[in-house]
């Protein structure tokens, strides 16, 4: 450690070109890790939701709504527990620039089954109870700055008209998979509204034992099958994924983009290194000269390179790490739970290692090697 | 000034410091037109989806056509305006359509289930789209259970060519042609009679009502008629319009991200050019001196190092832009969240792109060499020849 004041004296005689170099690393570690958060968010939607519920949709695709009449026949079934329904609505609100997604639920057994949607107890009494009332995630209070008790009109898209509602609680999710920019309602309401059509666009049905999962989806997708609404049922955990495979192959070109900027930034580094290196060609003889092993100079010049990679990396990484949370990133509600994770840091100073490796070995390995007679040729 | 020929030769000097920058820069415009490529080739399949020539009816207030819905009696009274063209036989060219989602498991991977459009069309659908051409096969015949594929689905997904039956709606549907519709949105589509659709999915309803004006310059008036009609609600939009909002929203994220990404990327590569320079500038101090000795002003010496800094980017741009050709043309799929169906297209990499990222590549020359080109220009002659 003693040949650390030699390190950093090496590291700050071209201060511009230290600086831009460890800049860059940083750069392109903050970039790794935003571009690889995104595949590990995706990747980690699958495993949000209880692994005790299950979803039924229309076999025929989510757009199509079911009977509400299978809520009773669903509950009736051996190993479920409980059964909630809801119905995508997709209200607009303002000018329809923001969006946020809206749905009427079915208030008391939707909040039972959801024991992630955390509310006070007297917010929870005043949503079930207010007909017209309205549950919202603590991030649209942010975004909107509407209060409790203030009434919120959307415009219907799917069922025309303005809808009214009167905010009667804040719910703070505790799995990302709820989702905390959400609206809910009252179903019934909704029902009423649209003339007592009596559909639901998807059941949440609670199990009792979550080994069971397939045979009771089977036994709920058997009971419907020869209806006119075939039902296709499967665990809330498939039912996230499946949105996250709906980007196709965006997360295959992310993780690709993350690798050529690595590769990019490099070059660079190791251009830099380099050059630095070429230019010292006389010191370095003089160093030998007064007595330092080749090993030691190999030693120094890794050294000096690990300090700039792991420095720009530590910067680059942790600012990721920091960023995001700070801001509340959601990807516009794309990416809920969007977080760079502990292997993304890892794989991220493995990177910052190769770094050092490759830029380091061949300005250590010609200093090791270095000829003193001839390099001090060159020194006037 | 100093010749530029001057510049050329140093570059050639240093091959491997020069390949390198060349590379760092090159991969950035790479990264560049290739994800505006991508933004591109999704832009354009959507807007190549909707025609000029072509209206659009929705239900007053929906966004998509998934949310609107239509009832029998619209169809009949956009039948009979007089803004309507009429086909060769005299009957107007309407298509009322049923437009829902089906879910289908993709031929390379079962468990990924892509939300595709299946689409009812009339008869005078294939007229009124003029971009819809049969490629193999022939038109369903109407009353019969017979779909036609759009040839971006034929590759991705099972039992979607000509002969082969394909299961959804609860129902077995002879699939009897597969159409292109010059790489828009169309070709990720199921079409086939709307009369047959109905029953299946969404009963007495329509979603979406298209037709051809007869006279496209008057659409402004005919979206006046049609929406002051007191008999339906409804929206009228042009159809090139309409597809075009569509991309919206997923192609200004597309954008977005290429923006902020290469952003990004161009300052770490910026920084690079900066270092290459000043060690260029450093091991070249003497030959700086030679050239202010000979009588050539700073400025000329800050040029001309300008100028060796945009040479490098350029090489690099014309490597970013041969990493970025082979990507023209490959086919992506993904979902447009606006309709949430996916669609398929191509990284569209066009002329104007590489041109962009050539432009890119020297700006990002020019400002890395900035600093170190106007130390350059300062060296003292004393100093430099020492």
């Amino acid at each position: 450690m003693k040949y650390m004041r030699l390190v950093l004296a090496n590291l700050g005689r071209h201060k511009v070109r230290t600086i831009l170099t460890i800049a860059s690393v940083a750069l392109a570690l903050f970039l790794f890790a935003s571009l690889r958060s995104v595949t590990t968010t995706l990747a980690a939607t699958a495993q949000f939701g209880g692994a005790r519920r299950l979803v039924t949709l229309n076999a025929t695709g989510l757009v199509f709504p079911l009977p509400i009449s299978y809520a009773n026949r669903i509950k009736g079934l051996p190993g479920v527990t409980a059964v909630s329904w809801a119905n995508w609505f997709g209200g607009r609100y303002g000018d329809g620039k923001t969006f946020f997604a809206n749905f009427a639920v079915d208030p008391e057994s939707y909040l039972a089954i959801y024991p992630e949607i955390v509310l006070p107890a007297d917010q929870k009494q005043a949503f079930i109870q207010d007909r017209t009332g309205a549950l919202i995630g603590k991030r649209l209070i942010g975004r909107y700055g509407w209060k409790l008790g203030q009434n919120v009109t959307l415009q219907g898209t799917i069922f025309p008209g303005d809808w009214t509602f009167t905010i009667r609680g804040v719910y703070t999710p505790t799995d990302p998979a709820i989702g905390d920019d959400v609206l809910i309602f009252h179903h019934d309401y909704f029902d009423e509204r649209i003339g007592r059509a009596g559909i639901a666009g998807w059941y949440i049905v609670e199990i009792d034992d979550a080994a069971k999962a397939a045979v009771i989806a089977k036994s709920i997708d058997d009971v419907f099958r020869n209806s006119s609404s075939p039902t296709k049922t499967g665990t809330e955990r498939e039912f996230q994924a499946s949105f996250a495979t709906m980007w196709g192959n965006v997360s295959f070109l992310m993780s690709t983009i993350g690798l050529a900027v690595v590769f990019a930034i490099l070059l660079v580094t190791a251009n830099a290194m380099m050059m630095s290196a070429r230019e010292r060609t006389g010191e370095i003889a003089v160093l030998k000269t007064v007595g330092f092993s080749d090993k030691l100079l190999f030693g120094l010049v890794m050294i000096e390179a690990g300090v700039m990679a792991l420095t720009g990396a530590a910067l680059g990484l942790g600012f990721a790490k920091i960023l995001y949370p700070s801001i509340n990133f959601n990807g516009a509600g794309f990416l809920p739970g969007f977080k760079v994770a502990t292997s993304t840091l890892v794989v991220g100073a493995l990177i910052a290692v190769g770094l050092m490796l490759a830029s380091g070995l061949v300005p250590a390995v010609r200093a090791a090697r270095l000829p003193i007679v001839q390099a001090l040729r060159k020194v006037e | 000034m100093i010749p530029i020929v001057y510049n050329v030769r140093s570059v050639a000097q240093r091959p491997l410091s020069t390949a390198l920058t060349a590379l760092g820069v090159g991969m950035v415009v790479a990264v560049f037109i290739g994800m505006l490529a991508l933004a591109n080739g999704f832009r354009a399949a959507l807007a190549r989806t909707g025609s000029e020539t072509n209206a659009i009816v929705l239900r007053k207030g929906a966004d998509s056509e998934l949310s609107s819905g239509l009832g029998r009696d619209v169809a009949s009274i956009i039948g009979s305006d007089p803004h309507v063209a009429t086909g060769g036989d005299g009957r107007p060219l309407v298509s009322p359509e049923v437009y829902v989602l089906i879910p289908l498991a993709k031929s390379f991977d079962t468990t990924q289930i892509a939300n595709v459009v299946v689409r009812g069309v009339s008869e005078q659908a294939w007229q009124v789209r003029h971009n819809v051409k049969i490629a193999a096969g022939q038109r369903p015949t109407s009353g019969r259970a017979e779909v036609c594929i759009g040839s971006r689905l034929t590759q991705r997904f099972p039992h979607t060519t000509v002969g082969q039956t394909l299961r959804f709606g609860g129902r077995d549907w002879n699939v009897v042609c597969n159409f292109t519709a010059a790489g828009s949105a169309f070709e990720s589509e199921i079409w086939g009679e709307n009369e047959q659709f109905m029953p299946v999915f969404r009963g007495e309803v329509f979603q979406s009502i298209t037709f051809r004006l007869k006279d496209p310059g008057a659409f402004d008036e005919a979206q006046r008629s049609l929406q002051a009609d007191k008999r339906m609600t409804v929206d009228v939009h042009r159809e090139s319009t309409f597809y075009a909002q569509q991309s919206q929203l997923l192609g200004n994220i597309l954008s977005f991200l290429a923006i902020v990404i290469t952003g990004i990327m161009a300052v770490g590569a910026v920084f690079g050019a900066i270092n290459t320079m000043y060690a260029a500038i450093a091991s070249r101090a003497p030959e700086i001196g030679v050239l202010l000795t000979l009588g050539f002003k700073p400025g000329s010496v800050l040029l001309s190092f300008l100028a060796e800094s945009a040479i490098i980017a350029a090489i690099g741009g014309v490597l970013g832009c041969l990493f970025a050709l082979p990507l023209n043309g490959i086919v992506t799929s993904t979902t447009n969240w606006s309709s949430f169906s996916e669609v398929a297209f191509s990284f569209r990499v066009t002329p104007a792109l590489l041109l962009a990222g050539l432009i890119f590549a020297v700006v990002m020359g020019v400002l890395g060499g900035l600093l170190p080109a106007v130390r350059a220009a300062r060296l003292q002659v004393v100093q430099a020849l020492r």
